[in-house]
């Protein structure tokens, strides 16, 4: 075990699978950072620093900085796993997947099944996402709604350094395409990691990040967080949480879910992005279908108002969950007659 | 042509309005009062001056996320960005936007943008706006200026952009301003071993001019011709790269590893328009240097009255998250 932050996590990682697969390369704006300058490349890195030291340990070839081009990036990315390579590119800000959605959705999601099961595209498409740093309306979104929507891709949302490590070591192994959302907020976050080369966290499962008989929260991303202080301060009032971190969001984890909802009856879905035909509006469409019987009190779900995310502090403070919005809404949940 | 006294001084006035308005926030970012990703356009100047003393209100402009500069050009208010920019319900876009988003539509600024290449699309459609509209009592067709720089040149969109605008004779200009970094990265690699951008819009058939982008006479000048040009009906668009610098780091915080050994000092001291525009006027004895004092201290007054009422410019409120989401709903 080591303690990393998250974005180090992420880095390591990667570099390790460059290092056991030679098929495993890096694209993006900036990955290399100073080329074509006086400094020469590397004198920054990317603006994360989740490819520190990768082009002098790799090289040109399989460390692609790319000019500002986000519909070529995610193209070369697919053509790249067409061609036998194991791509992990990077869209600087989730937000920018507007340059590249077509070569996204109705290429690499689709190349599979439209080929009849004949190809494979083993891409990673890093997207740091989600607000908290008044960067507006263009900087700080959740996409995780619509890249889950689309039939082919497999979505994941990472919470914790481990699973930053195993998923994402998932993701670049999986030989589909997976979309690996990075919340800007937890980069800077620590915890331990395990030092094992082949320490992988499978898609599909859910992760119980607090355990208790009377309310279940579901959440993703920089949400879990909040729902954890959230259900922190429940206990204090002798309430009891399960706080479920989903994960990835596609493959959904429906069992955790229905075996938890099964023993609370009552459930709080929390979702960064706005509340139309998002993640939580599924996840409680999912529970009033088939866990029905199991429920006590109608569904809440905590999200972002159906508005872009604002720039001023206040607005964006509105425009977010909060653990008290969320405890009230557990709350809410409880006091259902 | 000769620019006359009144022109000068207000060509001036705006130059060092937008250069003490960035030496400014430079100064406050470190505060940390003000929230957010900025982009200062500082070195850049005489473009946006250059550029928009020749246009009127029926013109339109669309910026980019380096945009402070263009907008000051093109009219916004000073008190309305910056109390923008520090978040305020009293800013221009009340406090919606932030610096990325600043916008004023009444004066023909059609938005800053956060996506690199966001904007040239929608210049030429105020482009195509302009030519369903057709010629003034003059003959003389409104245009539409795209701002991008030497990295948007790299988009998709922006080579859409220029396609688009070229087939169908829209008057758009396409004003590019190489300061050789987009981010991290020199134009050098990202540019392609041409580092040639004005040759890319050729490619499209468009008529191209380059010139010094810190030089104010230099981009007034192919500015002038330009506009004679694109405002001709149908002559259809036109394009420009002006070499220029950028002083400050990509945004606020930016270590600048990438840059040479001092070479902001050298640019400091070789490259600035402004203290270039001093010296040719001053030279030329067109303005004397107390004209020029004058007109500083009061740029730093502007300044120093937008900051002070940002400062206690009112606070937007919780409820208001969900204001202008639509026109109705
Ligand atoms: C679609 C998109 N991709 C990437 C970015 C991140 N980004 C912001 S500014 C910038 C560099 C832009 O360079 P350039 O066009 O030369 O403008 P400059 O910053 O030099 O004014 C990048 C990569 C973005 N905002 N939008
Ligand atoms: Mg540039």
């Amino acid at each position: 075990m080591a303690k990393l932050m998250y974005r180090d996590a992420i880095r390591n990682t990667i570099f390790q699978e460059m290092q056991r697969d030679q098929r495993v390369v890096v694209l993006g704006e900036d990955v290399v950072g100073g080329m074509g300058t006086a400094g020469g490349p590397e004198a920054i890195g990317g603006i994360w620093s989740t490819s520190t030291g990768f082009y002098e340990a790799f090289g040109p070839d399989r460390v692609i900085d790319t000019p500002i081009s986000e519909s070529a990036i995610m193209g070369a990315a697919g053509g790249l796993a067409l061609a036998g390579k194991r791509p992990v590119a990077e869209i600087m800000f989730a937000d920018f997947i507007g340059v590249s959605m077509d070569q996204l959705w109705n290429q690499i999601a689709k190349f599979r099944y439209m080929f009849g099961g004949k190809s494979v595209c083993p891409v990673v498409i890093r997207m740091p996402c989600g607000a908290g740093y008044n960067a507006a309306a263009q900087h700080s979104q959740m996409i995780h709604q619509f890249v889950t929507n689309m039939p082919g891709l497999k979505v994941v949302m990472p919470v914790t350094p481990a699973d930053a490590c195993g998923l994402l070591r998932q993701a670049i192994r999986d030989d589909d395409p997976v979309v690996f959302l990075e919340h800007k907020f937890l980069y800077s976050m620590t915890g331990e990691v395990p030092d094992d080369p082949d320490f992988l966290v499978r898609f599909g499962h859910a992760r119980l990040a607090r355990a208790g008989e009377d309310v279940t929260i579901v959440a993703t991303g920089m949400m879990v967080g909040y729902a954890e202080t959230a259900a922190d301060d429940l206990a204090q009032d002798g309430i009891g949480c399960d706080v479920i971190d989903l994960r990835t969001t596609s493959p959904l984890d429906e069992e955790a879910i229905f075996d938890s909802v099964e023993v609370t009856g009552r459930l709080v879905v929390v979702d960064e992005a706005p509340p139309r035909c998002s993640l939580a509006t599924d996840i409680s469409a999912l529970v009033a279908q088939k866990a029905f019987a199991s429920l006590k009190a109608p569904i809440e779900m905590v999200t972002a108002p159906h508005t872009p995310v604002p720039f001023a502090r206040e607005l964006e403070s509105a425009y977010l969950p909060s653990p008290a919005k969320i405890a009230a809404a557990a709350r809410k949940t409880l006091e259902y007659r | 042509m000769q620019l006359n006294r009144e022109a000068l001084t207000r060509a001036y006035r705006q130059m060092k309005l937008i250069r003490e308005f960035e030496e400014r926030l430079h100064e406050e970012i470190q505060s940390g009062e003000i929230a957010g990703f900025t982009h200062l356009y500082c070195g850049q100047e005489a473009v946006a001056v250059g550029v928009c003393e020749h246009l009127s209100v029926v013109d339109k402009i669309v910026s980019t996320h380096r945009g402070h500069g263009h907008c000051l050009a093109k009219g916004c208010e000073v008190d309305g960005m910056m109390k923008e920019i520090w978040g305020s319900q009293e800013g221009l876009c009340n406090g919606k936007g932030g610096s990325m988003h600043i916008a004023d539509i009444d004066k023909g600024m059609l938005g800053a943008n956060g996506i690199v290449g966001g904007g040239a699309p929608i210049a030429v459609g105020a482009a195509l706006s302009s030519k369903i509209d057709g010629p003034d009592a003059n003959g003389r067709l409104a245009v539409s200026i795209a701002f991008s720089g030497d990295g948007a040149c790299n988009q998709g969109t922006t080579f859409e952009a220029m396609n688009l605008a070229a087939v169908t004779r829209a008057p758009a200009i396409f004003v590019f301003e190489n300061n050789h970094y987009s981010e991290h990265t020199g134009d050098a690699y990202a540019v392609g071993t041409s580092r040639d951008i004005a040759s890319r819009a050729e490619a499209f058939g468009m008529k191209v001019w380059r010139a010094d982008g810190t030089d104010f006479f230099a981009v007034h000048d192919c500015m002038r011709e330009m506009l004679e040009y694109v405002r001709t009906p149908g002559n259809g668009p036109a394009a420009v790269e002006f070499d220029t610098e950028r002083f400050f780091g990509h945004f606020e915080g930016d270590p600048q590893r990438y840059r040479g050994e001092g070479e902001i000092d050298r640019i400091r001291e070789t490259r600035d328009c402004i203290r270039k525009f001093r010296d040719s006027v001053t030279g030329a004895k067109l303005l004397t240097d107390a004209d020029l004092d004058r007109l500083d201290a009061e740029a730093l007054d502007a300044i120093e009255n937008a900051v002070q009422a940002s400062r206690s410019a009112a606070r937007p409120k919780a409820e208001n998250v969900l204001d202008n989401v639509y026109i109705s709903y």
